[in-house]
């Protein structure tokens, strides 16, 4: 390496202290050389940063396009705006530690926090008008965390990335009705056939009346590793354990802004709620795309009950400061190849930077709480 | 008088030179796109970053410990004010970028996971605007060290190619 008998301080070799203007163009070529290892350097980091091709897609620009689109209430959630924290423990099933090595599944009782929410930007928007809801989950679990965002859709209508983000402007309401415009939504359908599959769908589904009712779906798939190392491609419900009921549409414009959530704190007021999880697993074949369902008769396992019985307003450091990033998985639980879960991870991070660093104000849920008798 | 840096200085400069230039372009890279790179290349950042740190620490305690070569005697003032001041950059730089790092995702309430499964404790508590600036200052901070960098290396090729003296030598 250094020791080549050369004698570093053999006067002759260094230069007199010079002008360095004057050094420089002693030697062009070798000023030249630099300059361009410089500008190589630079480029190439501008390359992979992204600034020399605009058409990719970035989480930044993707956020971008929502907020463009759907509106952006500076504070709150990109999306899922309106939500409320809950709290409650999680415990697995007996039989659930042969499906996951995860932690969450040993038996043991797990504390959770979370938040219920409605899919709109807005978070003073009437609950009539959004029947996406959302329960986002986290519990502590041996080496690491595991989060989930499901939500109450069949599925999504789409299965890349690049169709989503299609899809955000397709659904942008117009300013004049309040309402996606059959103008832009209509083309999307037709060039989009799971998006045709998809509001038949959702048609076809009764919409729960409140939260206890309604049950979540992963949507997203998911890998389970199995104690004797065997991994399998999963999707998850929490399956309400509340009778199923339903409002009709004048019932829910008739009833109060704000019912889905008022309707959650009585519930939880009266007594704890619970929801079972059930995990669905693939067979060989079955497409990983969160636009197609599997077929009926999929091995279903029921993985543990989940029981809220606190639920509280966003407030500094609960629910309202955290990132309900799906990517957050303990050992036990891995990626899929599902391209929508990484592109959430990606686009949540960029929601949150955002919103952490803006002035908060109360949501159209504020200052409520509820604490389920023992 | 020493004219080399000693052997483990040697070689921890091009370990890390490596390293931390990997982690500025994994970073910038994997903040620019959703695709599924964006979860794998921050997996592996937050592993690497957490490496850089514990070999800031070593290389920290053999640079005052053991005796480093002087600069040339001929050197310009002001040459030897940038060349020590951006040596004392890096060194703050090789800290702060990987601290900021884990203290903002401590602040955003995340779980800090590295090698797959090696959970590490919070080092700043949860809060939404101390996560604003840490992640700002994890921007800020990257660039300004990927500048530094820029300039490290410019020196570094004119004392060898135009000064032709013995200062890029005493690193290899
Ligand atoms: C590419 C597709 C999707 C995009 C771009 C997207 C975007 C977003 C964004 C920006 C947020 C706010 C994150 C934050 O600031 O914390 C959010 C929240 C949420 N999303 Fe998505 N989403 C997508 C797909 C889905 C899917 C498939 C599900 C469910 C299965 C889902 C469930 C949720 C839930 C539950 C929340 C709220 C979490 C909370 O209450 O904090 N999203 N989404
Ligand atoms: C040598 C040390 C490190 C360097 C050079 C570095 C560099 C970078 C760069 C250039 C970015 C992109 C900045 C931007 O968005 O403008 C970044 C982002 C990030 N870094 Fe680091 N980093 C280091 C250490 C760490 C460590 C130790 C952690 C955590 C344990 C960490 C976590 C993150 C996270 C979470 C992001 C942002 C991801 C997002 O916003 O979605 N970094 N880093």
């Amino acid at each position: 390496m250094a020791d080549d008998g050369h004698n570093p301080d053999d006067a002759a070799r260094s230069p007199p202290s010079a002008d360095t203007l004057a050094l420089l163009r002693r030697r062009p070529v070798q000023a030249v050389a630099i300059a361009a290892i410089l500008g190589i350097a630079a480029a190439a980091f501008a390359y992979t940063g992204g600034w020399l091709t605009p058409d990719r897609l970035s989480p930044a620009r993707f956020v971008d396009g929502m907020q463009q689109a759907h509106g952006v209430f500076p504070g709150f959630r990109r999306s899922h705006a309106k939500g409320i924290c809950l709290a409650g423990t999680f415990m697995g099933t007996p039989d659930a530690k042969s499906w996951s090595v995860a932690s969450v599944f040993n038996g043991d009782p797990v504390p959770v926090t979370g938040r219920f929410a409605e899919s709109t930007p807005n978070p003073y928007a009437p609950d009539s008008s959004d029947p996406v809801r959302s329960m986002a989950l986290r519990m502590p679990a041996e080496g690491g965390e595991w989060r989930t965002g499901m939500n109450n859709t069949p599925g999504l209508p789409v299965s890349t990335t690049e169709d989503f983000f299609a899809l955000v402007f397709a659904t942008a309401p117009d300013p004049q009705t309040g309402k996606p415009d059959p103008a832009k939504v209509q083309p999307f359908v037709a060039s989009h056939p799971e998006m045709a599959a998809y509001l038949a769908r959702a048609a076809a589904k009764p919409l729960a009346a409140n939260f206890v009712n309604d049950s979540f779906n992963s949507v997203n798939g998911f890998i389970y590793v199995a104690p004797d190392g065997q991994r399998r491609l999963v999707r998850w419900t929490m399956r309400a354990e509340a009778p199923f009921s339903s409002l009709s549409q004048e019932e829910r414009e008739k009833a109060a802004p704000n019912y889905v959530f008022d309707d959650l704190l009585a519930q939880v007021a009266a007594g704890p709620q619970k929801w079972r999880l059930i995990a669905t697993f693939a067979e060989p074949g079955d497409p990983n795309k969160a636009a197609e369902l599997w077929p009926e008769g999929r091995r279903e396992v029921d993985m543990g009950e989940l029981i809220v019985t606190h639920v509280e307003s966003e407030a500094p450091g609960n629910c309202r400061d955290i990132n309900f990033d799906p990517m957050v998985l303990p050992p036990g639980i891995e990626p899929s190849d599902d391209p929508i879960a990484y592109a959430r991870s990606a686009v949540y991070s960029s929601s949150f930077r955002r919103r952490m660093g803006e002035p908060k104000s109360p949501s159209a849920i504020a200052g409520r709480s509820a604490e389920a008798p023992q | 008088m020493t004219h080399y840096f000693n052997g483990l200085a040697r070689v921890l400069h091009w370990l890390m030179a490596l390293l931390i230039l990997t982690m500025l372009f994994i970073g910038i890279g994997m903040v620019s796109t959703v695709s599924p790179r964006y979860y794998e290349l921050l997996t592996v950042h937050r592993s690497i970053g957490i490496v850089v740190l514990v070999l800031a620490a070593v290389r920290l305690i053999n640079r005052l410990l053991r005796p480093v070569p002087p600069l040339p005697a001929d050197l310009p003032g002001w040459q030897r004010f940038a060349a020590q001041s951006s040596h004392l950059m890096l060194y703050v730089l090789m800290f702060a970028l990987p601290l900021v790092g884990w203290a903002m995702l401590s602040a955003g309430g995340y779980p800090i996971v590295i090698f797959g499964s090696i959970p590490l404790p919070p080092i700043a508590p949860h809060g939404d605007q101390l996560f604003a600036v840490l992640r700002t200052s994890h921007s800020v901070l990257a660039f300004l060290l990927f500048a530094i960098i820029l300039a490290h290396l410019a020196a570094a090729l004119f004392h060898r190619l135009i000064r032709q003296d013995d200062v890029l030598k005493s690193m290899t």
